[in-house]
């Protein structure tokens, strides 16, 4: 069997089984969508203008969530170490895990967000230009989270300063992510532009995320 | 030199960056200091780096 | 293997020690000629003397991004060359290029105030120079939770050059998003639009303040080398005091 799909499989077992945090992302993003009315109230006009927003926001937070267990579990059994020393690339077998990791966190997400969008008011019609948008620009969170993740696991540490580290590279893949959404919804600026420079913000990090965090497991675990 | 309406304005700015500054400065000079007091203090207890020992006796 | 060659260090610790009292008093000078040069500039016709807050904010922005840019060629030095005392200067570089960050955030917001009546704007400048300012404080955080300081300077080299790729990416998009939500910023100044009378000043500031950079870099970099000799001669006590 093709390497590079036996990893992305082992991951995803791994993530399904008991212990497994595979739909706690999606669950976490519930959890924190649910509670923003709490904090702005229930008006329905102003959530459903900020709704593409805060599901952005939960979808960031909720794939920075289970990042910083990427690689310390591979790291504490050594099966790090196997991949470091296997014959497939280091970088494709990052790559790999970035994958198991955006198909068992971030594909649950998108799934759930036409249900969370009608809790904040917005148009049936117009989540599927949310998840669209989010199906578009997650995969950039993931691959610029993996970064963090092999920074994290070189210096034994992980959660908070994970956050720290790549909340402010995430920047551009939120203003892309939220514009597309709102040109999909509320318009008047055309849905295009914004939509094409987040899919570029992904490509873009799907090759520099692999690279950059190979690198970085090379240079750290040596 | 008139400062005009927002002097208050101008002159916090030019606190603020010799704040900033001098702090920086102040850091750098006292972590010196530091520095080079645990090294005369190992240095008196003998402790000697590998490259002046390796002049004296084989290592 | 070696943990630290300390053969290069000690050539650079007798060059900084020759050069840093030099350094020093040029950058007192260029300073004063500045500050007086400044005090005689005069005031810009739409924002009074408020402007003279600029020969402060816009050397701290030169010089808060010049010093991800010296991260960046240490992080390179340290990646491809190993040299010793690349991570030496990128890990000296990261709380300077900071402060001079901050300097140029509050300096800033101060400006911003009198000219635009509130502290803070979303103006696509100030949140570019923020999300640096993030940037940076990131780095320090990995400085500061990292024990060993070769793993570190690893790590730090690899985030440095990660986010120099981004800045600009980063920049682009708050350029973009800023145009979206708010058309027109209340002030404007164009490059080619300054006066010599306050161009001329404003040059001389930021001589004055990447002398002031590269005086502290040196000393902090003189600091970090010590620091490392402190370490390395303490492993070898440790060694030695069973035997």
């Amino acid at each position: 069997m093709n390497p590079f799909l036996a990893l992305i499989g082992r991951d995803m077992r791994l993530a399904i089984r008991v212990g497994g945090g595979a739909l706690m992302g999606a669950l976490f993003y519930f959890t924190v969508v649910a509670m923003t009315p709490f904090a702005i109230g229930p008006d329905l006009n102003l959530l459903a203008r900020i709704g593409p927003a805060i599901l952005w926001l939960g979808a960031l937070l909720a794939s920075l969530l289970a990042l910083d267990r990427l690689f310390a579990t591979d790291h504490e059994d050594g099966s790090l170490d196997l991949l470091m020393m296997g014959t497939m690339p280091l970088e494709l077998a990052v790559a790999a895990k970035a994958i198991a990791h955006w198909l068992t966190t971030a594909l649950p997400l998108i799934v759930i967000t036409p249900v969370l969008g009608l809790m904040l008011n917005v148009e049936m019609s117009a989540m599927g230009w949310v998840a669209l948008t989010l199906l578009a620009g997650t995969p950039a969170l993931t691959f610029i989270g993996l970064i963090g993740a092999a920074l994290a696991v070189t210096l034994r540490r992980g959660g908070l300063l994970l956050a720290v580290l790549v909340l402010p590279l995430t920047v551009p893949v939120l203003i892309f992510g939220v514009a597309a959404a709102n040109a999909a919804i509320i318009g008047p600026a055309p849905f295009g532009p914004p939509f094409t420079i987040l899919c570029a913000l992904s490509l873009a990090s799907l090759v520099l995320g692999p690279v950059a965090a190979a690198a970085a497991l090379r240079q750290g675990l040596e | 030199m008139n400062l005009g309406p927002h002097a208050i304005f101008i002159i916090a700015s030019y606190v603020v960056v010799v704040v900033v500054v001098t702090a920086l400065i102040g850091w750098i000079a006292a972590d010196y200091a530091a520095q080079q007091r645990i090294l005369r203090n190992l240095e008196q207890r003998g402790v000697t780096r590998r490259s002046q020992r390796a002049k004296g006796d084989a290592p | 293997m070696a943990v630290i060659d300390l053969a290069n260090p000690t050539r650079f610790l007798t060059l900084v020690n020759r050069v840093l009292p030099w350094l020093i008093g040029a950058t007192a000078l260029v300073f004063a000629y500045g500050l007086y040069r400044v005090a005689g500039a005069p005031d810009d016709y739409q924002q009074g003397a408020t402007v003279k807050i600029m020969y402060l904010h816009v050397p701290g922005a030169w010089l808060g991004m010049m010093g991800w840019g010296v991260m960046t060629v240490a992080a390179l030095g340290t990646l491809v060359w190993r040299h010793p005392l690349a991570d030496v200067a990128g890990k000296a570089a990261a709380p300077i290029g900071a402060g001079f960050t901050f300097i140029c955030l509050a300096t800033g917001m101060l400006w911003g105030r009198p000219m635009w009546g509130t502290y803070w704007v979303w103006d696509a400048r100030l949140t570019s120079v923020l999300v640096l300012f993030l940037l940076y404080l990131g780095m320090l955080a990995l400085y500061w939770t990292a024990e060993d300081p070769n793993r570190s300077a690893r790590a730090a080299a690899i985030l440095a050059l990660v986010g120099a790729v981004n800045i600009p990416i980063i920049k682009f998009s708050v350029d973009w998003w800023n145009t979206l939500h708010q058309p027109a910023s209340v002030v404007r100044m164009g490059g080619a639009a300054i006066d010599a009378s306050i161009l001329v000043p404003l040059l001389i500031m930021a001589l004055a303040f990447t002398l002031l950079f590269f005086t502290l870099h040196f000393a902090a970099m003189r600091n970090e080398i010590l620091r490392r000799r402190v370490r390395s001669m303490r492993m070898m006590q440790a060694r030695e005091v069973p035997v």
